[in-house]
C-alpha cells in the first residue's frame, strides 16, 4: 500500500512538472506572437465571440433571479432599496467571475480540448512538427492568450447584463425605487475592492480554465475515446479548480 | 540502414514491425533508446530543439492519412509551410502554391476544403505540402494504404517523378509489395524491429528468405504465424487436459 501511495505521488508530481513545463513553454512561445496578432485575433473571435450568447443570456437570467431572491430577503428587514447594491456586489465580487468561468469551461474549454485533441489524433500536430513549426507556438499559445483576454471581458459583460436583469425585475417588475436602486449601487460598490478584485479573479480563472483545456487536448490519447475523456476532464478539473481558486482568492481579498 | 541520395529506399514489413518508428526516429519525433540517427551527416535530436527544427526544414514527411489541416483550404494547406518560414509576397506565394498543386494534378482543387476531397487527393495535397519548401529528404508513411488502384498508381508515379526531378532522397514505408517494388531502388525488410533482409526489388523477388517469401507471396502462414502466439486451441477448449 505504501509503495502504491508512493507510486501515485510520483506520478502526480511527474504530471504536475510536465504541466508547468508546458505552461512555461506557452509563456515563452507566446511572447513571440506580438509579431503575428492575427493568430490571436482569430482565436479571440472563436473563443470570445462564440461564447457571447450563452454568457449574455445567462447573465440576464442570473440577474433576474438575484433580484427576486434579494428582494425576498431584504423586504423582511424593510431594506429593499439596498437591492441594487446587493445585486451589484454579488455579481462583481462573486457570481460574475465564477459563473462566467464555469460557462466558459463548458463552452470554450471543451471546444479547445476537442479541437487540439483531434488535431493530435489526425497527426496534424506531428505534421506541424515535421514542417519545423512548433505546435506550442502555433496552436497552443494563441489559444491561451485569447482565453486570457476573453475571460475578463466576458465576465464584465456577464456582470453588466446581470445588473440590467436585476434592474428589470427589481425596479420594473417588483417596484423598487429606481433612484434608490442605482444610488445605493453607486455609493456602495468600490472600484478597486469590488470591481478590481472581480476582474483579478476573472483573469486568474481565465488562465486556469484555458490552460487546463489546452493541456488536456495536448495530452489526450489520440483516439476517439481519449479525446472524449480529455473533454470530460477539462470540464471537471476546471470547474473544481475555479471553485477552489475562488475560495483562495476570496480569502486573500477578504478584509 | 543507409538511405543514399537520389534513391528511393523502401522499408517494408508487417504491421508492428517498426517501419513508422524508423520515420519518427529520422524526423526526431522520438529519440532512440540506443544508437544514432544521422541525416545529412548530422546527428538528429541530440542538441537543442531549435537545431532540430532547423534540420527538419530539409525534410518533408507524408503522413499515412495526409494529416491536412482540416480548417484550411487545399491552397492554404500547401501555403502553410511557406507562410511560416518565408516572407514571400502574396502574388509569388499564390503562383508557387499553384505550381506545387499543378505538380500533383490538383491545381483546380485549390479552393476546396480537405473534407471535400477524396483520400487519394488528400494524400496528393499532403505531398505538395511536403515538398513546398523543397526538402532534400522526403519520407512517405504508407502512401498507398486505403487507395483505389488508380490513385495508387498516380501516387507511385508522383513519388518516382518528384524524386528524380528534384534530386531527393526518398524513404518509402509501405507494405504494398507491387507498387513499392515498381518504384524503389532498394528495399529493407523489417520484422519485430530488426532488418531481416535487404537488396534491390529483383533480388528480393528471388530471395529464399522465408519471411521475404511469405511477405512477397502473401502466404497465410510462415515465420509470421496466422495464430497470435499463446495457448493452443486444445488447451483453451480443455481437450486432453485433466479437470480437477
Amino acid at each position: 500500500m505504501i509503495s502504491q501511495l508512493g507510486h501515485g505521488v510520483r506520478a502526480w508530481l511527474n504530471e504536475m512538472g510536465f504541466a508547468f513545463r508546458t505552461l512555461w513553454a506557452i509563456f515563452i512561445n507566446g511572447m513571440g506572437l506580438w509579431k503575428r496578432p492575427r493568430l490571436i485575433t482569430t482565436q479571440l473571435h472563436f473563443i470570445g465571440n462564440y461564447s457571447l450568447v450563452i454568457i449574455l443570456v445567462s447573465g440576464l437570467f442570473v440577474g433576474f433571479v438575484l433580484a427576486y431572491q434579494g428582494y425576498y430577503t431584504l423586504n423582511r428587514y424593510g431594506s429593499e432599496e439596498a437591492l441594487g447594491l446587493l445585486v451589484a456586489l454579488s455579481l462583481t465580487r462573486e457570481l460574475g467571475p465564477v459563473i462566467t468561468a464555469l460557462l466558459f469551461a463548458g463552452r470554450a474549454g471543451t471546444s479547445l480540448t476537442a479541437e487540439i485533441g483531434l488535431m493530435k489524433a489526425g497527426e496534424q500536430l506531428a505534421a506541424m512538427e515535421m514542417m519545423a513549426v512548433n505546435p506550442i507556438q502555433r496552436v497552443l499559445a494563441p489559444r491561451f492568450i485569447a482565453g486570457l483576454i476573453a475571460m475578463p471581458v466576458l465576465a464584465i459583460l456577464f456582470t453588466a447584463m446581470g445588473i440590467w436583469g436585476g434592474y428589470l425585475v427589481g425596479v420594473q417588475l417588483v417596484g423598487v425605487d429606481a433612484g434608490a436602486f442605482w444610488s445605493q449601487m453607486q455609493g456602495g460598490v468600490d472600484l478597486r475592492d469590488d470591481i478590481g478584485n472581480g476582474i483579478i479573479k476573472s483573469i486568474v480563472f481565465g488562465i486556469a480554465v484555458t490552460f487546463i483545456a489546452i493541456y488536456q487536448g495536448y495530452q489526450a490519447q489520440p483516439t476517439p475515446d481519449g479525446v472524449s475523456r480529455a473533454t470530460t476532464r477539462t470540464v471537471v478539473i476546471s470547474s473544481l479548480m475555479v471553485l477552489w481558486l475562488d475560495f483562495v482568492l476570496t480569502a486573500l481579498m477578504f478584509k | 540502414m543507409q538511405f543514399p541520395r537520389n534513391k528511393i529506399v523502401a522499408v517494408m514489413g508487417g504491421s508492428g514491425s517498426g517501419k513508422t518508428t524508423i520515420l519518427r526516429l529520422i524526423g526526431g519525433l522520438i529519440s532512440p533508446d540506443a544508437g544514432q540517427v544521422r541525416v545529412f551527416g548530422e546527428a538528429i535530436g541530440q542538441s537543442t530543439s531549435s537545431k532540430l527544427y532547423q534540420q527538419r526544414r530539409n525534410m518533408g514527411m507524408l503522413f499515412q492519412h495526409g494529416a491536412l489541416f482540416t480548417d484550411l483550404s487545399v491552397f492554404e494547406n500547401v501555403a502553410f509551410p511557406l507562410r511560416e518560414h518565408t516572407n514571400l509576397p502574396e502574388s509569388l506565394m499564390h503562383d508557387l502554391v499553384l505550381l506545387k498543386l499543378n505538380a500533383v494534378g490538383l491545381r483546380n482543387a485549390a479552393q476546396l476544403k480537405p473534407s471535400e476531397i477524396s483520400g487519394g487527393m488528400a494524400r496528393r495535397v499532403a505531398l505538395a505540402r511536403a515538398v513546398a519548401l523543397d526538402p532534400q529528404l522526403i519520407m512517405y508513411d504508407e502512401p498507398f494504404a486505403g487507395l483505389d488502384p488508380i490513385s495508387m498508381g498516380v501516387t507511385a508515379n508522383l513519388i518516382r517523378q518528384l524524386n528524380d526531378a528534384l534530386g531527393l532522397t526518398s524513404i518509402l514505408v509501405s507494405h504494398d509489395v507491387q507498387e513499392s517494388f515498381a518504384i524503389a531502388d532498394y528495399v529493407y525488410f523489417l520484422s519485430e524491429g530488426t532488418v531481416v533482409a535487404q537488396g534491390t526489388p529483383t533480388e528480393m523477388l528471388m530471395s529464399e528468405h522465408p519471411y521475404v517469401q511469405q511477405f512477397v507471396n502473401a502466404y497465410v502462414d510462415g515465420p509470421v504465424p496466422f495464430h497470435y502466439p499463446g495457448k493452443s486451441l486444445a488447451q483453451d477448449l480443455g481437450i486432453g487436459v485433466a479437470h480437477d
